[in-house]
């Protein structure tokens, strides 16, 4: 059996290591950002910060970015359905809203 | 004589299909926690200033500190698997003890905040709690089911690491078998996701 097709990379400690340190340096970008009044966009920032935290743990600490390509094809799908739903939720609520 | 030998010799295993599965079931998740960030995104919109009011009773400092020790313990997890990979069995199995206590850490934060909570009345269907405005009623509803469900992998999650803990010191999961404590990983990473976006919606919108 072609056993080295399994896990063909790995990652050392260092890479993880790096990621903990921009997990928490951005944990700390979000607590600042949150003391400062952006009006709108206050929240939009702590999504933005959120997710780019979500992708370093998606891509390093759950490995997609060493897997193969059909578990980045998976999630991608699934976040457009996501993304749908949270579309059309807002599309429909903002409509019941005003009538 | 190959097919013979196949027959015999060969131990059906498809890691990738593990990983797949697991990952599918991370995706099923999703949508359970998907449903209560809509709900939260629904009612915050429409009770803008009441959920600002409310998040006002939430420890910002707590919160920082459950996410430092669940970020840490998603890097220890992480660690353990590379551990085995470099056939550092011993090493390995710290690692996971030590993600098993940074989750247990987490709880007793959890317990002590929730506590807090409880000493100011503030509790589902406490009087306190329902003299309130009917926005920061949903805030903390939506507080408690989604912290609450999140403590509830934490637990699982935890548990999950303790077996595979176990399964490693066995040698069942060794250096050339190791897709169940990757999949234990994969689940206790989402964990840490769902975490990264509860924190900052509930306690950074003072």
């Amino acid at each position: 059996m072609h056993k080295d097709e399994t896990h063909q990379h790995m990652h050392g400690y260092g890479i993880y290591i790096l990621v903990w340190l921009g997990l928490l340096t951005l944990t700390g970008v979000t607590v600042a950002v949150a003391g400062i009044n952006l009006g709108a966009l206050t929240i939009a920032t702590a999504l933005i910060i959120a997710s780019v935290k979500s992708y370093l743990v998606l891509t390093i600490f759950m490995h997609l970015r060493i897997e193969q390509r059909v578990f980045r094809i998976f999630l991608v799908v699934a976040l457009f359905f996501f993304i749908i739903s949270i579309v059309l939720l807002f599309a429909d609520y903002s409509f019941l809203i005003k009538s | 004589m190959n097919t013979q030998e196949y027959a015999v010799g060969h131990v059906h295993r498809d890691d990738i299909s593990s990983r797949m599965g697991m990952w599918l079931f991370l995706f099923t998740e999703l949508m359970l926690f998907g449903g209560m960030f809509f709900l939260y995104s629904v009612y915050r919109f429409t009770n803008a200033e009441a959920f600002h009011i409310a998040a006002k009773e939430l420890n910002t400092l707590i919160g920082c500190f459950n996410t430092a020790i669940l970020l840490t313990s998603s890097l220890t997890m992480a660690l353990s698997i590379t551990a085995l990979q470099k056939d550092k069995k011993k090493l390995s199995i710290f690692f996971q003890l030590l993600t098993i206590i940074l989750a247990f850490g987490f709880l007793v934060n959890k317990y002590f905040e929730w506590a807090t909570k409880f000493d100011h009345g503030i509790y589902p269907g406490s009087d306190t709690l329902l003299a309130m405005e009917s926005g920061e009623i949903l805030f903390f509803g939506l507080y408690y089911v989604m912290t609450g469900l999140h403590g509830l992998h934490v637990v699982i999650g935890a548990a999950l690491i303790a077996v595979m803990t176990r399964l490693t010191a066995k040698g069942i999961i060794n250096k050339d078998s190791f897709v169940k404590l990757e999949s234990a990983g994969l689940y206790w990473h989402l964990v840490d996701i769902i975490w990264i976006f509860l924190f900052p919606l509930f306690y950074l919108i003072t």
